[in-house]
């Protein structure tokens, strides 16, 4: 079974979206406190939720047509543009280790997913 | 022009002021032990979902919302979302997110004990590497 490109692009699209949903629960996290309605009546929070929801509408898509094994361990990419964007809104830096970290991270979905063909 | 734009990129990666009536602080170790549950609530999630579809009569949303098992994931993921909310508060987006990749982890142990699916060379030194992984970038966490 062959993966077309057009699944392949809607799982990429679908790891794009997912990151902005971290961006937006890190910005809402930030506003919590004590009181419960800073957790249930948080807008940032919701566009979080929202956009994870976004994301994966656009991997079932994917997953229609092409195999899981190739399909899944690109969800993973989406790792690397939740670093660029935390350096970009929320000033974290950018460390080897955390390239490191996520580039073993990748390699290793890729071989679970070998094993799971 | 230039002067402008290397002033706005000072300023956005200063640290920003504690806002103010935060009454508790977790520690970065915190925050990624705090992702560590979330990614075994998730995990748990999944496995409870996929055990619940499968025993689904297709076409049927109601057969959904009444299920015991898919009711029971979906709530598990939500538990694992305030949990991961908790934890970004205080800890580091670039460290915390791919964390969760854990999830994988626990997803591939659970299938072979629950749904004795088959463990391979290759699952296994996926699980490893991951978790190397995962060590490799909370390692950044202790200043």
């Amino acid at each position: 079974m062959k993966t077309p490109l057009s699944s392949i692009l809607l799982v990429l699209l679908a790891a794009f979206i997912g990151s902005f949903g971290a961006v937006f629960l890190k910005s809402g996290a930030a506003r919590l406190h004590r009181q419960i309605r800073t957790l249930l009546f948080n807008w940032r929070l919701a566009a979080g939720v929202g956009f994870f929801v976004l994301s994966s509408f656009f991997f079932v898509l994917g997953l229609r047509e092409g195999e899981l094994s190739v399909l899944y361990p690109m969800v993973a990419l989406g790792y690397i543009w939740t670093l660029f964007w935390s350096r970009l809104f929320f000033g974290e830096p950018l460390t080897r280790n955390k390239f490191l970290g996520i580039g073993l991270i990748l390699v290793g979905i890729v071989i679970l997913n070998l094993g799971n063909r | 022009m230039m002067r402008d734009r290397q002033t706005k990129t000072l300023s956005a990666a200063a640290p920003k002021p504690v806002p103010e009536r935060k009454s508790f602080h977790f520690t970065p170790r915190q925050s990624i032990a705090l992702v560590f549950f979330c990614t075994i609530f998730g995990a748990a999630a999944q496995v409870l979902i996929k055990h619940g579809a499968a025993q689904l009569p297709s076409g049927n949303p109601i057969a959904m919302l009444t299920s015991v098992p898919i009711v029971t994931g979906y709530s598990l993921y939500g538990i694992s979302t305030v949990l991961l909310v908790l934890a970004l508060r205080d800890g580091q987006l670039s460290i915390l997110y791919p964390v969760i990749s854990l999830t994988y982890v626990w997803v591939t142990l659970l299938s072979v004990a629950v749904f004795r699916e088959s463990m391979n060379l290759f699952k296994l030194l996926g699980v490893v590497i991951i978790v190397t992984g995962v060590a490799v970038l909370g390692r950044n966490s202790r200043p």
